[in-house]
């Protein structure tokens, strides 16, 4: 047996990937049910905060900027971790999924709200003033003229931003989640062997390749409009 | 509550254990940063240098791999795959290598980003006084280039200081690691609540300065 | 009794933090009347218009439209805002909305008009500016002096009371500049009361009724295009004006 014949009896084997294949997958929807949280959720809070913030009450503003800089200063593993053990949620079920969808959504509110407000406070003065007035209110300006431009702007830093914190979903394995790489993690242990590994590896770029490469083009296409 | 969060006794038991894994977060950080910024130095360079696209698409599948790829997933396939081929690791070279692959990509793509946004009359001006290729990127395109995207490089290094929590997962004993260790001594939250605050200390003066920094770049734009 | 003015703005301050830049002024416009404001920069024209419909909030004074008072809490601002059109020196058209959605926005918005009116009412709009062939174009495809035709319209489509202008043609390159003071005379002929503040001097003289000379946040002198072009009482009027015939 060549070594190249023992690698791929090592990481590649058939046999195992086959018995595991199962596992794998049910993990891949747990992953892809805990990604499609996070992006709604954080996504959805980001937004809100930033529309609170273009209210402009200064102890709100001091409140959503100190909340924002918190998740963004702390690990995201550290944020699950102390919810998952800190909390005191023994028995709940699903904890290690909750804290995990909990976390990972207050870390890309935190990252979108700071996108979502950048694009709010670039938008300039004078198309506030206008539509202000033609009698426009507060509320419609924001949503009618500011938002749509905003929106485009935010776009692709908001994709590239989403992609890297919806990654961690990763990070449930430690929580006891069997999202891909838990269940993968307990197949190597189960069986000796490293295949499942391998398998969540393919796994992974399978979801999140193609998220990538959509974020570069809209990079591009972006920049090539301004 | 107060007893089981921030239970001061508890605090000042696990306070030089914290400390120790304080001080093994900031080596690990000081190790693989540079590392890291090394693996873009190397990507954005080549990638900025020949234009070929034999030369140019390989990089960029490279660097779209590393970013699809979760590093906790690259982690542990070194962690716990290498040792299947018979290659004996510890933890800390596991994370030097996949940090050196994953963070290497981001930083890459950020510098390409940075060269290129440096006009080509910079390195036709440098190429006409005899500077050499490597000498007018050094001197003349990088630090341009870096000035240029200096926001996202330390926003970049942001997370990787944050991404050296996964070290403990490798059994590193780095913060987070010695704050669960403290945990199950103890059987109470204090020392992750400790941790986090260690963290956000730590970490804090760095998201406000970038906070300005995005303001600032935001406000010239206009 | 005289018929009730459009606008009657009385004693306004304005104070920027320290800086005072309004210090008491007085503006009543009558139907159908064009003031024109000239002054250097600085002298707080611009600060005036905007006091008329509070995008600046004025230290205190009162300002009336139509008989409305502006500075009233009671009063629902946006609503009267409708009958103050305004037009800025940099267009401030919304880039993602072809020309037609820019003139009908408000229409559908703060007027109540259904799709259908609005569309109608703001061809009609986007017709008296004569660009009626433009209703489809965003305004990036549009020229300079075409956008600013497009604010006109977008203000004179909720059918004001009067027009403040500030400074309509100042961002234009000075081929562009007729076509829009073109839209302006055509205005001053329908009726439409308004209130200009420019450099286009030989438009106020031979548009204006009244001219008004600002100067460290005063009027200091008013009277019609002659007598203030011709024979200005004042001293700093007089080197004012001596000032840009020299250009």
């Amino acid at each position: 047996m060549t070594n190249w014949d023992r690698f791929l009896e090592t990481f590649f084997n058939a046999k195992m990937m086959a018995r595991y294949l199962p596992d794998i997958l049910q993990g891949a929807l747990v992953t892809i049910q805990i990604a499609g949280l996070v992006i709604v959720c954080g996504l959805l809070l980001g937004l809100a905060l930033a529309l609170l913030r273009s209210i402009g009450l200064r102890p709100l503003n001091l409140l959503i900027v100190f909340v924002v800089d918190l998740f963004r200063a702390l690990p995201p593993l550290v944020i699950i971790v102390f919810i998952y053990f800190g909390l005191p949620a023994s028995g709940v079920k699903n904890w290690g999924f909750i804290a995990t969808w909990l976390s990972l959504t207050f870390v890309l509110m935190a990252f979108s709200e700071e996108i979502f407000w950048a694009g709010i406070t670039s938008i300039p003065k004078g198309q506030w003033e206008a539509a202000r007035s033609t009698g426009l209110s507060f509320g419609q300006t924001l949503i009618n003229v500011v938002l749509p431009q905003a929106l485009r702007l935010t776009i692709p830093p908001l994709t590239n931003r989403t992609i890297a914190i919806t990654k961690g979903t990763a990070l449930a394995s430690v929580v006891a989640v069997g999202e891909i790489l838990g269940m993968a993690s307990s197949a190597v242990s189960n069986s000796y062997n490293p295949s499942p590994l391998t398998m969540a590896a393919i796994g992974y770029l399978i979801l999140f390749l193609p998220l990538v490469v959509f974020g570069r083009w809209l990079e591009t296409r972006m920049a090539w409009k301004r | 509550m107060l007893d089981t969060f921030a239970n001061a006794e508890i605090a000042r038991q696990a306070w030089p254990i914290l400390l120790a894994g304080l001080g093994n977060t900031l080596l690990l950080s000081v190790v693989v940063v540079p590392l890291g910024l090394l693996g873009g130095l190397i990507l954005s360079v080549t990638a900025t240098s020949f234009h070929h696209p034999l030369v140019r698409y390989p990089l960029m599948a490279w660097v779209d791999f590393f970013r699809a790829f979760p590093p906790l997933v690259l982690l542990i396939l070194l962690f716990a795959g290498l040792p299947f081929a018979g290659i004996q690791i510890t933890g800390f070279a596991c994370v030097c290598i996949a940090f050196f692959l994953n963070t290497g990509a981001y930083y890459g793509e950020i510098l390409r980003a940075g060269i290129e946004s440096v006009p080509s009359g910079q390195t036709e001006a440098a190429r006409s006084t005899g500077l050499g290729r490597l000498q007018t990127m050094l001197f003349v395109v990088l630090p341009q280039a870096v000035r240029n995207v200096l926001p996202d490089l330390l926003s970049n290094t942001l997370e990787v200081v944050k991404l050296t929590s996964l070290g403990s997962v490798v059994a590193m004993p780095e913060l987070l690691f010695q704050a669960r260790q403290a945990q199950s001594l103890t059987y109470n939250p204090t020392p992750i609540v400790l941790a986090a605050a260690v963290y956000f200390v730590l970490l804090w003066p760095l998201v406000r300065l970038l906070s300005r920094l995005e303001n600032r770049a935001l406000a010239a734009r206009k | 009794m005289a018929a009730r003015p459009v606008v009657e703005a009385r004693g306004i301050h304005k104070h920027f933090g320290a800086h005072h830049v309004l210090k008491g002024v007085d503006l009543v416009l009558a139907e159908r009347e064009l003031a024109f404001v000239i002054g250097p920069s600085g002298s707080g024209k611009s600060t005036l218009l905007r006091c008329l419909n509070r995008l600046e909030e004025p230290s205190s004074g009162s300002v009336m439209v139509d008989g409305v008072d502006m500075l009233d809490a009671r009063t629902d601002l946006n609503h009267a805002r409708q009958r103050v059109g305004m037009v800025f020196q940099s267009f401030n058209l919304y880039p993602h909305m072809t020309a037609l959605g820019n003139v009908t926005l408000a229409l559908r918005k703060v007027a109540g008009k259904s799709s259908a009116e609005a569309d109608a009412l703001g061809q009609s709009a986007l017709a008296r500016v004569g660009l009626a062939d433009r209703a489809g174009h965003t305004p990036g495809q549009l020229s300079g002096g075409q956008q600013q035709r497009v604010a006109i319209a977008r203000a004179i489509a909720l059918e004001p009371r009067v027009m403040l202008f500030d400074e309509p043609t100042s961002a234009l390159d000075p081929e562009l500049v007729g076509s829009v003071l073109a839209v302006m005379r055509d205005l001053r002929q329908s009726g439409m009361a308004m209130v200009v503040v420019s450099h286009e001097m030989g438009f106020a003289r031979n548009a204006a009724d009244r001219v008004l000379f600002m100067d460290q946040g005063l009027i200091v002198e008013e009277g019609t295009p002659a007598q203030i072009f011709e024979s200005p009482a004042q001293e700093r009027t007089r080197a004012f004006i001596g000032q840009i015939q020299k250009h």
